[in-house]
């Protein structure tokens, strides 16, 4: 990353007007994405990640605050006067246009040669796989074709950051999958900024460089995929991204960096934590369900956390089977179980079960 | 099996006799009318006589030629004035939309006849509208509008606005405003953005209101009958008096026929033009 960002936006906030009521659909923002980076806004609908991307494109004007791109003020300069492009969800094509005048458009305004469009234009078809499909107009493509149309026309003119909007939600699963695959690699080879609003968890992890995970106007949490997965600041992460279990209690002792929370008899929770939790402080931790090993007979060896509970739910994912165990505290746990080696289920709905899973799995929520 | 294979017959049956009786009679009865020779007392004889086209055309051919112009005007005004109120209806409008639409039809609930006879006390000499500014001295005294072409025309535009708007402002709230925004995201200035994406989105709707306006109008014999004067007769005009102060079958029969055909063969050459093709290809995304 240079050091000099390609998008800043420095207490960016929005404020909107609803039925007379003041709603805020940004809260104030500080936000620095790196040049050439894949930065992607993840959240529910309504949490604010677009309305975020449309104040950096310049179709809202933030209500406060500033956006720098490459350094410069923009905050009042109107869109088409932005160094960015977007690629719309509904991919919004000029539908009287052809795909060559399609991805040209943005060539034209700029003044750039006749001879000198038709080189890049050319150019980025072949990128996105659409040589030859110069003359047809948007009706006549399919929407993985209209997606990669989208992409060329804002591509094409080469801005300092991409913007995407839910740019893969109109595709079928398999088109997704494949077009995530193609995102990234025409990201690397292009070596743009892209920064990609999506409410797909899954999209996000696979794709971004990092992830700013945003609710209600603010982000929860900004970090690569593995931390956001991995260490989940909020309640609201942990729940957002993946599966995860969450326990609390106060911390019963804390020694060596590592935080005990104790259950009923032979029941135990180890927990890393920083410097300065003592015994007694409440603690929410989280478990990811594929960290946890299920199992009948009580575990040997007592290094880690152990739970005692009763399966309550058996489900069978073709690559995993999924436990749900209400635990003896009455928590419901969740534990996925890689069909690897083992044909046969390891328990059935009523059976007794014990849950062991080590220290560093478990995630202290909220602890600094 | 023999029931399904006649069913669209009987489906078309009621509208083709309706065409048949009220469409197909008439013209035959008029193009033969056109063609007769005679008058109301002695009656007339099919003779077969195309002279009486030529001569209706060379006597009323001022008439003819400023009829198409007057409707020509009309049409370029309309353009001018019923885009910007569909484009802001269409853009702006909000919840609204039906309010407003309905309120650009609610004079029209008004007979066409008393909305044009409204309008003459309007623009009359000493009227409301002329009256106190001839008074003010900011206008002469022998300034006027009514009888002279700005009234016949402002008329024509008035009586036949919401047939501009209505095919517009539909053709406009069918613009994904995304479109609109990616134009500008694609460094589009907003005139550019109106010249290269919104104008010609809108083409189907402003095609669909030429021709509902500019046939009509160039026919229109009610608004220089009332807002005119002798020197601005239309086409329409001389066929009504041709038929009912002269009785002269042919000639108005001969005009009428004259007239569909220069206003078809104008609508064919205007979609050439215009290349219905691609004009159809829009509208129908």
């Amino acid at each position: 990353m240079d050091d000099r960002a390609a998008i800043e936006l420095d207490g960016v906030h929005k404020e909107f007007v609803v039925h007379g009521e003041t709603v805020q659909a940004v809260r104030p923002l500080d936000l620095a994405i790196g040049k050439g980076e894949f930065f992607s806004l993840l959240g529910p609908s309504g949490c604010g990640k677009t309305t975020t991307m449309r104040m950096i494109a310049g179709f809202e004007e933030p209500t406060g605050g500033t956006v720098y791109l490459d350094g410069r003020d923009v905050t009042n300069v109107s869109p088409n006067k932005r160094d960015v492009n977007m690629v719309f969800q509904s991919y919004a094509l000029f539908p009287h246009l052809s795909t060559y005048q399609n991805v040209a458009f943005g060539l034209e305004r700029k003044k750039v040669a006749k001879a000198e469009i038709r080189r890049r234009v050319g150019e980025m078809l072949e990128i996105v796989s659409l040589t030859g499909m110069e003359k047809r107009s948007p009706r006549e493509m399919s929407g993985g074709q209209q997606q990669r149309v989208a992409l060329a026309r804002a591509l094409v003119n080469g801005p300092r950051a991409l913007l995407l909007d839910e740019p893969l939600g109109a595709l079928d699963l398999k088109l997704r999958q494949q077009m995530q695959t193609e995102l990234k690699r025409i990201q690397r080879e292009v070596g743009i900024t892209f920064v990609y609003v999506t409410h797909d968890q899954g999209e996000a992890l696979t794709m971004s460089d990092r992830i700013a995970v945003m609710q209600a106007g603010r982000i929860e949490q900004l970090g690569s995929p593995r931390e956001i997965y991995e260490k989940p600041a909020t309640r609201f992460v942990a729940g957002f991204i993946g599966t995860s279990n969450l326990l609390d209690g106060p911390a019963g002792s804390v020694d060596d960096g590592i935080a005990v929370l104790t259950y009923g008899p032979g029941e135990r929770v180890l927990v890393p934590v920083p410097d300065g939790v003592r015994p007694g402080d409440p603690l929410e931790v989280s478990v990811r369900p594929e960290k946890i090993d299920l199992g009948r007979d009580e575990p040997a060896t007592a290094g880690g956390s152990v739970l005692t509970g009763v399966v309550t739910d058996v489900v069978y994912h073709g690559t995993s089977t999924n436990y749900t165990v209400k635990t003896a505290a009455g928590a419901d746990l969740v534990v996925f179980d890689q069909n690897a080696y083992s044909a046969e289920d390891l328990a059935e709905p009523g059976d007794r079960v014990f849950l062991t899973w080590s220290a560093q799995h478990s995630y202290p929520i909220g602890v600094r | 099996m023999l029931r399904r294979r006649l069913a669209p017959y009987l489906l078309v049956l009621p509208g083709g006799l309706w065409l048949l009786l009220f469409f197909v009679v008439p013209m035959v009865t008029m193009l033969s009318l056109s063609l007769q020779q005679g008058d109301v007392v002695t009656g007339y004889v099919f003779t077969g006589h195309w002279q009486t086209y030529v001569d209706a055309v060379v006597n009323y051919r001022t008439q003819l030629v400023r009829s198409l112009i007057y409707g020509g005007i009309t049409t370029v005004v309309l353009i001018v004035l019923a885009f910007p109120v569909a484009y802001w209806i269409a853009f702006y409008g909000g919840r609204r939309k039906a309010t407003y639409l309905f309120l650009l039809l609610l004079p029209f609930f008004v007979s066409f006849v008393l909305r044009t006879i409204s309008w003459r006390q309007i623009l009359t000499d000493e009227g409301i509208l002329l009256g106190p500014l001839k008074d003010a001295g900011l206008l002469h005294q022998e300034f006027h509008v009514l009888g002279t072409p700005v009234a016949v025309i402002g008329g024509l535009v008035y009586n036949f606005l919401p047939f501009m708007v209505l095919p517009v402002y539909v053709a406009l709230e069918r613009i994904d405003p995304r479109v609109v925004e990616a134009a500008r995201d694609l460094y589009a200035d907003p005139a550019t953005t109106f010249r290269k994406v919104i104008f010609p989105l809108a083409l189907p709707g402003v095609f669909a209101g030429v021709l509902m306006t500019f046939v009509p109008a160039s026919s229109d014999y009610v608004n220089s009958a009332v807002l005119g004067s002798s020197s601005t007769t239309m086409i329409g005009q001389v066929i009504q008096s041709q038929y009912l102060t002269s009785s002269n079958y042919p000639t108005a029969s001969a005009l009428s026929f004259t007239l569909m055909a220069v206003l078809l063969i104008g609508v064919f050459a205007y979609a050439r033009a215009l290349g219905t093709e691609d004009v159809m290809k829009v509208a129908a995304r």
